[in-house]
């Protein structure tokens, strides 16, 4: 395996956040009867003609500004033909030789903590198209029936370089995809739904060989799960049949997620011949300057923006940058708490977003928008260890109360608990004194060097004060009581 | 009556002369006794015209009548009328009633108030120049029955020239209104492309396709012209331009008007009679002040050529929807989808579409697209190009509409080359997008002779005019075929 480099290229279909679909002024909101929201246009009647949703468009310019990408003064729409069911007009109508948005790059993140680096993934174009709708093939006696709800729903199709030599790094690009264009709003993310789905360009080479090998594409790939497994399934694959002496054919295939495995759909010799022109029904798309600035006004400040800003207004890491600025939910949350909390306290309330409040949601596998404690909440807890009215360690206590709903703030649990922090000097030292007493062994191991002696010491005058001391105070009044 | 100019029966209507529903029946007793000799109607439907005269009538009563309120009038069957059989002389579409209003039909009836008396006989798919590939047989000449009456608004053309209408809405992909027009001594109007919406208007090359009117004069051209037009957002090739009023000029004198005579229009490739009445309606020009000067479309010889790549291309893709899924024609017996496909086309289309298919989806195909459709997109502008540098020296040109008069039934059926020649004066302008007309000159051995007019981008108020000037001194439009 290690000899092997893995290139992964991945192509994406990101649905519209459009009220109507992309060339008709039919509803595009999921979930409605079969052929309710299908109008003569989508239905491709005699003689109906596609008319261009601007603010298709606009979802289009967005992306393309949010990417740093060049967004064309021109793009032209072109006839993808082939026969379908559920493509009622026989074509496609999507972007080819001109698309909306050309290049751009994403910086995403791979792996956590300490094992984290930073990925710069290339993006070769997006464009627009139109969905097809759908077959379904079950309840109809032998028959196929046709679901043209979401014929013609608008999709952007976004295109990466074969940046990506991992499983892991190719989930981290979806995933930082799938954030950002939730971020600005231009899709709901909806993997279930298939707002989001991924198309993987999968092959190896050895390494050092500077030719790519020959790809195979697993198709339509709904959840990040589905497409680590099949990218880890294909490059397996792939290895073993060189290994065999076999070469790859370029072709395309399906992932079959109960077996976990890749099988062949077609091979490079059944592709379409998709006979694509520029469609003379739809003039070539003219973006002015002015329509540009007027959508790069209307975007919300950028992850790339907000790392940035919470580097320098908060003086965080670039690895706590990146975390809190992954998607916009734990942004948003981060803000909020540092918002109540304040600036001085922004490093514990991003390690407090990051990794308890992260952690804590992981385990009852929870996304942020669903967290029982605010972040409001969570900021008068950070308060609170700030203040030393409580310990870290009492702060997980009262975090978990918290997330229980056995209070509404952190001081209600603190005070109804008596959880408040000890730190009278003469009410710890009596309770150091008692402890030194009482454990005369390790005070005499202590003495002859063993280290460990003295968090045993520190451990019971904890305990005795049933943890509420202040633990800076603890450790050097015992400290100076052994030196005496 | 049925020899009365449109104007002549808005007057007749307004003074109460008679009834819109009087003059329906009147053209419907025509129709039935006069189609069964002519085939110019596919559909007619005798309750609803009566009932469209009977709203007229009310309008008139009401005194809410616009200048053409009550006048009936023949619709070529490629537009989309609500509530009708819409065939567009296909087998494909020979049970497809249409469900919408094409925005021509609309503007017709319920902003014009004008009367439909059915739908016209044409050739299938608007796929020919003889109206011989109709699925409900040929068109025959009002003037000669065993002649054809031109194409593809063949129906069209007999129907006025028999007087079955007083009038009659055609289209022009490649010479689709002014040849026919020419064959039956009538006046017929390409206007320039994006004037008049494709909308319902059922495509076979949508960047060529334009509708107009075809009628006994310059004049109801134009009353008819100013019906059809207008800016439509549901087609986005349609022309936002301020609304016009194509009578305004007609009366205008000709003095000092340039003529511009393509010497590639008067050269090999014509009938010396029918070239010698172009040249006799030249002359007449001039007498009316007119002056001629030689012109040069040195790119003309390319235009049949370049079209019979362009219009089967995009025809070869309009026409994929319909697949036997949704509506139309499908096969009986199929064992599969690919099957069903097949059948239902093999059998819903006739020769000559399936002819233009095969050769569009060639063109089209990988390895081919850029030796065919780029080069004949290339030829397309050099052809444009002429014209522009044309115009620099004329305000119109003139020449013959079609090589000959109209040719036997069957003469030209089995030689699709012969036939494309038919429309080798008529072609170039709808590459360039330019109005083009065709005006009764003259009769070769009792058949009519057209000339063809050409103007410059949105010149169609233009065209009337000089068409008007000619017809005001000349008496070929007047002449009726002797058919009863």
């Amino acid at each position: 395996m290690n000899q092997w480099e893995v290139v992964i290229g991945i192509e994406t279909h990101a649905q519209l956040a459009t009220v109507s679909k992309i060339f008709s002024g039919a509803s595009t909101a999921f979930g409605a009867e079969p052929n309710t929201q299908a109008c003569a246009v989508d239905l491709a009647l005699p003689g109906v003609l596609p008319v261009l949703n601007k603010k298709a468009v606009d979802c289009a310019i967005r992306f393309g500004l949010a990417i740093g990408a060049e967004v064309a003064k021109k793009s032209v729409f072109a006839r993808k033909n082939y026969f379908y069911p559920d493509l009622p007009k026989g074509y496609q109508i999507s972007q080819m030789d001109l698309p909306v948005v050309v290049g751009g790059q994403i910086l995403l993140q791979v792996g956590q903590g300490d094992k984290a680096y930073e990925k710069v993934v290339r993006l070769t174009r997006a464009h627009l198209e139109e969905d097809a709708g759908k077959s379904l093939h079950e309840d109809f006696h032998g028959k196929s029936g046709i679901d043209l709800n979401r014929a013609g729903t608008p999709l952007l199709e976004i295109v990466s370089e074969p940046d990506m030599r991992s499983s892991d790094e190719a989930v981290a690009y979806a995933k930082a995809l799938h954030a950002l264009v939730q971020w600005i709003g231009i899709c709901d993310g909806n993997m279930q739904e298939g707002s989001f789905r991924c198309d993987a360009n999968v092959s190896v080479r050895p390494r050092g060989q500077a030719e790519f090998g020959t790809r195979r594409e697993i198709k339509n790939l709904n959840s990040f799960r589905f497409l680590k497994e099949a990218i880890d399934f294909e490059v397996q694959w792939q290895i073993n049949e060189i290994d065999e002496g076999r070469k790859i054919q370029q072709a395309t295939v399906l992932f079959d997620p109960d077996t976990g495995e890749t099988r062949m759909m077609r091979s490079k010799e059944d592709a379409h011949d998709y006979r694509y022109f520029p469609d003379p029904d739809l003039l070539p798309l003219v973006i002015s300057s002015d329509w540009i600035a007027r959508v790069q006004s209307e975007l919300p400040e950028l992850p790339g923006q907000m790392r940035e800003r919470f580097i320098s207004e908060f003086g965080l890491s670039n690895y706590d940058a990146t975390t809190l600025t992954a998607n916009s939910e734990i942004a948003a949350f981060f803000q909020l708490t540092v918002g109540i909390a304040g600036k001085q306290n922004a490093k514990p309330c991003a390690n407090w977003v990051m990794v308890d409040l992260a952690g804590r949601l992981n385990k009852d596998g929870k996304e942020i928008a669903e967290s029982p404690v605010s972040a409001a909440q969570l900021a008068g807890l950070i308060l609170r260890i700030a203040d030393n009215t409580i310990s870290n360690n009492i702060a997980k206590k009262v975090f978990e109360a918290l997330w229980n709903g056995e209070g509404a703030t952190a001081d209600e649990i603190i005070d109804k608990q008596g959880l408040k922090q000890i730190t009278d000097s003469g009410a710890i030292e009596s309770l150091v004194d008692e402890v030194l007493a009482a454990n005369p062994a390790n005070v005499a191991e202590f003495r002859a060097g063993k280290e460990k002696a003295f968090n045993a010491l520190v451990g019971q005058v904890m305990k005795a004060a049933k943890g509420k001391a202040n633990p800076q105070q603890v450790n050097d009044l015992l400290k100076k009581k052994l030196a005496g | 009556m049925i020899n009365r100019s449109l104007k002549q029966l808005s007057q007749a209507l307004a003074a109460r002369e008679i009834s819109s529903l009087e003059l329906t029946t009147l053209f419907l007793d025509r129709i039935d006794r006069l189609n069964p000799t002519l085939n110019a109607f596919v559909t007619v439907d005798r309750e609803k015209s009566l009932k469209m005269a009977s709203a007229a009538d009310a309008r008139i009563a009401a005194g809410t009548a616009g200048p053409l309120t009550g006048i009936p009038i023949a619709q070529k069957d490629i537009f989309c009328a609500e509530g009708w059989t819409t065939t567009c002389g296909s087998k494909m579409l020979a049970n497809f009633v249409s469900p919408y209003d094409a925005t021509v039909i609309q503007k017709m009836h319920a902003e014009a108030g004008l009367v439909s008396l059915g739908k016209t006989n044409m050739d299938e798919f608007a796929m020919g120049s003889s109206n011989e590939t109709s699925f409900f047989g040929p068109v025959r000449n009002p003037w000669d029955t065993s002649r054809v009456p031109g194409g593809s608004s063949g129906g069209s053309a007999a129907a006025v020239a028999a007087r079955l209408a007083p009038a009659a809405t055609g289209t022009d992909t490649g010479g689709s209104i002014r040849q026919p027009a020419a064959l039956c001594n009538l006046t017929g109007l390409k206007p320039t492309y994006g004037v008049v919406s494709r909308y319902g208007m059922i495509a076979f090359a949508s960047s060529l396709d334009q509708g107009g009117p075809m009628a006994a004069s310059a004049e109801d051209c134009a009353l008819l012209l100013n019906t059809m037009v207008g800016f439509d957002e549901r087609d986005s090739t349609s022309l936002d331009r301020p609304v016009e009023d194509y009578a305004r000029d007609l009366d205008k004198p000709l003095n000092g008007l340039r003529i511009g005579l393509p010497k590639e229009f008067f050269g090999e490739g014509c009938d010396a009679e029918v070239m010698a009445a172009v040249r006799a309606a030249i002359a007449e020009y001039e007498k009316l002040g007119a002056t001629t000067v030689e012109v040069s479309l040195p790119n003309s010889h390319l235009s049949v050529p370049a079209y019979y790549v362009i219009a089967p291309a995009e025809a070869s893709s309009n026409l994929s929807r319909f697949d036997g899924v949704r509506y139309g024609f499908r096969a009986e017996d199929y064992a599969n989808l690919d099957d069903m496909y097949m059948k239902s086309r093999a059998q819903g289309f006739g020769a000559e579409v399936k002819r233009r298919i095969m050769i569009g989806a060639y063109v089209l195909s990988h390895g081919y697209y850029d030796a065919y459709y780029l080069q004949a997109q290339r030829i397309r502008r050099l052809i444009a190009d002429d014209f522009v540098e044309a115009f620099k020296h004329c305000d119109v040109i003139m020449g013959p509409t079609s090589p000959t008069t109209a040719f036997k039934l069957g003469e030209k059926a089995a030689d699709p080359v012969q036939m494309y020649l038919s429309d080798i004066y008529t072609i170039a302008v709808n590459l360039a997008g330019l109005p083009g007309m065709s005006v009764p000159c003259g009769f070769v051995g009792g058949l009519p002779v057209g000339l063809q007019l050409i103007g410059n981008y949105f010149a169609e108020a233009q065209l009337l005019n000089v068409a008007h000037r000619y017809q005001q001194a000349t008496d070929w439009h007047q002449r009726r075929a002797a058919i009863e």
